[in-house]
């Protein structure tokens, strides 16, 4: 069923309800004895209703790239979307998330085999496209709305809005934004993945191990990669509860929730770092054993799949072991300050935890008060018109765009460590400018430079063996009229310094003319 | 108005001949006034305000004339010390009262980010004094982030949602009556952080809103900053805690009371919110005075 923009999702929503609705209407009207759709009943069915709304965004990119300015509908964009919440998922460290600008990168090779023709800026501008609706930036929540229809308790049907999001926005380190996946997308993405951890991960486990006992890769490297998934979902827990610890040791239960779950969560790592080394031997073997190239790659890629999970299960388990520590120090900050016997406000007690569970109406008229009296005064700026005629007038200070003056910039004469030196390049450049129809021996020319100064022999030896491979192309291209060069004959060179052939060398003269005339022609 | 009484008492018992008010002392009065609508001016950083603060202590007449000068103006004295120097503040009502409006645009349309603003500042000071004793100690002085505040507020409502979960209410509010959406929703449902175009903070989320608040709080003199760090990080002054005991914080609970909420902790502890729902539910007379343990 096609998604209209999002403002049609509820009526498309309903569109679903619709036939459950109209079973359950009329008994209600006639008043006989109470429908049986109370809450309860009804309450699988509104499960199933936000599921549904979930996946609502991934069809609306389809449905919506064709209002884009450009010729987009040969992208898929729920492939595109899909393989987002897949790389934010895969990318979200224990710490932060993942980073948008990678994501993007990462994004486009899929988005580029999909249309390879089209320019790199347009692939790009589909992955941020794509991204940017995920986030669903245009919101203000940033997030999605979908509409469906309960019953309550008495009966009466009621409409309801149900806010998610896919990819939130997170602050990191620094001031820097980074991308999360939220539980909703992690579901749609995996599909019923919102189940007990740690038994999901175990059945995931041995899928696996059966999988590759009998050789079927393709399937064990989606069950390596479900794997993967809970693991991050498992840190993501714990790093909530961590987070909240350290903000707040009463607010997580330190005497047997959090306790149990880090011992919990010690004995899976441990379980798991054992059973994926096991299951790496294993794969290993696969892979060096398999003849079949396919089943090699596949084989080598749930390597780096399971080496990346015991890397998640190692940071998982050095933040359990500072676990303890951090809450012992927080025990000492938070807890063991001297009381002091007061009967003031406790303004979290009092105000903040009894206002968020209050209706927005009400709360809102607590806030209100708290921040017309908690605020302060501002001193009311006065204008008096002769100022203000002055401030209208004042010409705007000119910019200084040129920027502040550059220091003049200290400069150390560097040593002039060259091997020769100007003049002995132009005496070697003299003795080399040959006739055209006179080469000469390099032996004869070694032995006048000799002449004129014993270090000139080792300039021009150098200068004639770099002419033994002249640059025809270029002096072609820049149009130059002569051309050193020099060949090797055969002849052995007969010198007291220098060993080897002795070169023929002389000035090969270019037609720069009719070089010129077919650089016109070619263009 | 609190300190200030009881300086009238010295001088009922030692009565002396009304001295005549001059110009001059109405202009030193005023003067000291001035200095309190300045909030972050450090009393000890000006000799002048020093002066006059001494003055205001040593002789009761001039701290009356002070005080009425305040009070004429609109101002509201909270203390007068030389930790926080005179410290005044808007009564109701007065021009230099901050109203929503004039604080955030958007507030008088959306009702529910007038309640994100105000509980941001709610939520600071929550965090900034997070036990009863941090608010009445005059010592304390208290250190917020500003996504540590944004993280705290996240968390409270985290619970509520889960609470919610467990008892299994579908807390989905209805289409057509916005205004009867649980509040804490209205947090969890705004994102954290977005990003922008020229790499600033996304002024609509949540930390945006929070960031807005600390900063508006700073100039108020209430909060200095003191680094970078999640967000920003910034450690209460004298005058912080004066507002929220003397003014806010009564004023907000005496607006919960009327709602015929009556929070009911047990006076020890806090920044955890009452075990039991009970203590947050409706009460049905309402207007009982508020009792704490």
């Amino acid at each position: 069923m096609p998604f209209g923009s999002m403002s049609d999702l509820g009526p498309s929503l309903c569109t679903v309800t619709s036939p459950a609705s109209t079973d359950r209407v009329p008994p209600q009207l006639s008043a006989g004895p109470r429908p049986a759709p109370g809450p309860a009943a009804d309450e699988g069915l509104a499960r199933r209703l936000r599921a549904l709304a979930c996946t609502a965004p991934l069809h609306d990119l389809d449905a919506r790239k064709a209002n884009l300015a450009g010729e987009y509908s040969v992208y898929g964009m729920a492939e595109v979307a899909l393989a987002a919440i897949d790389l934010v998922t895969l990318n979200m460290d224990f710490d932060t998330g993942a980073d948008h600008d990678q994501i993007v990168a990462r994004l486009i090779p899929r988005i580029a085999a999909q249309a390879p023709r089209r320019p790199v800026a347009e692939h790009e501008r589909v992955a941020r496209w794509v991204l940017e609706n995920l986030i669903n930036v245009g919101s203000v929540d940033r997030g999605f709305r979908a509409v469906y229809g309960t019953f309550t308790p008495d009966g009466s049907y009621v409409r309801r809005d149900y806010d998610f999001k896919l990819i939130e926005e997170v602050p990191g380190p620094g001031g820097t934004v980074y991308l999360r996946t939220t539980d909703e997308a992690v579901n749609v993405l995996v599909g019923a993945l919102d189940t007990d951890v740690t038994s999901a991960q175990i059945a995931a486990e041995v899928k696996l191990e059966v999988l590759i006992s009998r050789g079927r890769l393709a399937d064990a490297q989606l069950a390596a990669e479900q794997a993967r998934y809970r693991t991050v979902q498992y840190s993501e827990t714990l790093r909530r509860a961590l987070d909240a610890t350290r903000r707040n040791v009463r607010a997580v239960d330190w005497l047997n929730a959090v306790p149990d779950m880090i011992a919990e969560a010690l004995d899976h790592v441990a379980d798991r770092y054992r059973h994926e080394n096991a299951i790496l031997t294993n794969i290993r073997k696969a892979r060096d054993e398999t003849e079949d190239p396919e089943h090699k790659r596949r084989a080598a890629e749930l390597v780096d799949i399971v080496k990346e999970c015991i890397r998640r299960h190692t940071q998982l388990q050095s933040r359990l072991l500072e676990a303890g520590p951090l809450f012992r120090a927080e025990q000492d900050r938070q807890a063991f300050a001297t009381p002091l016997t007061t009967s003031g406000i406790d303004l979290y007690g009092h105000l903040v935890a009894p206002v968020l569970p209050l209706p927005l109406e009400r709360a809102v008229r607590v806030t209100d008060a708290f921040f017309a009296h908690g605020t302060g005064l501002r001193t009311p700026v006065s204008v008096r018109l002769g100022d203000l005629v002055d401030i209208l007038l004042t010409p705007p200070v000119e910019r200084e765009h040129l920027g502040a003056e550059m220091p003049e910039p200290d400069l150390i004469a560097t040593p002039d460590d060259s091997r020769f030196s100007e003049e002995q390049l132009a005496a070697a450049m003299k003795l080399l400018d040959l006739p055209a129809d006179a080469p000469r021996r390099l032996s004869g020319l070694l032995a006048e430079a000799r002449r004129q100064d014993p270090e000139l022999p080792y300039l021009v030896a150098l200068l004639a063996v770099h002419a033994a491979s002249p640059p025809v192309g270029t002096a072609y291209r820049q149009g130059e009229e002569k051309l050193l060069f020099a060949v090797d004959d055969g002849t052995e060179l007969d010198d007291p310094e220098f060993g080897g052939a002795d070169l023929i060398v002389g000035t090969a003269l270019l037609d720069a003319a009719g070089m010129a005339a077919d650089r016109t022609e070619a263009a | 108005m609190t300190e200030h009484v009881d300086r009238s008492e010295p001088e009922a018992a030692v009565p002396q001949a009304p001295a005549a008010v001059t110009p001059a002392d109405a202009a030193d009065a005023a003067r000291l006034v001035s200095f309190g609508l300045q909030p972050k001016l450090q009393p000890a950083r000006d000799q002048e305000y020093t002066e006059l603060l001494r003055r205001y202590r040593e002789d009761p007449s001039f701290a009356r004339l002070a005080d009425a000068v305040a009070t004429g103006l609109g101002l509201v004295v909270l203390e007068v010390s030389p930790r926080a120097g005179m410290a005044v503040t808007a009564a109701e009502d007065s021009v230099f009262a901050v109203r929503m409006s004039d604080y955030a645009r958007r507030t008088s349309a959306d009702g529910g980010d007038r309640f994100l603003h105000g509980l941001a500042h709610l939520a600071v000071a929550a965090m900034a004094f997070p036990r009863p004793e941090d608010l009445a100690d005059d010592g304390y002085i208290g250190r917020v982030t500003v996504n540590g505040v944004d993280a705290f507020v996240r968390q409270a409502c985290r619970r509520l949602e889960e609470r919610a979960e467990e008892q299994g209410e579908n807390t989905d509010p209805a289409t057509d009556a916005p205004g009867l959406e649980a509040a804490w929703r209205i947090w969890i449902r705004r994102s954290a952080a977005g990003a922008t175009k020229d790499a600033r903070r996304l002024a609509g989320s949540t930390t945006g809103i929070v960031g807005k608040a600390v900063a508006f709080l700073t100039d108020s003199g209430f909060l200095q900053r003191t680094g970078d760090d999640h967000g920003g990080t910034y450690r209460t002054t004298a005058r912080y805690q004066l507002q929220v005991r003397d003014m806010a914080g009564s004023a907000a609970m005496a607006e919960l009371l009327e709602l015929g909420v009556v929070p009911v902790t047990d006076g020890t502890p806090t920044l955890l919110p009452a075990e039991d729902t009970d203590a947050l539910d409706l009460v049905a007379d309402a207007g009982l005075p508020f009792h704490s343990a």
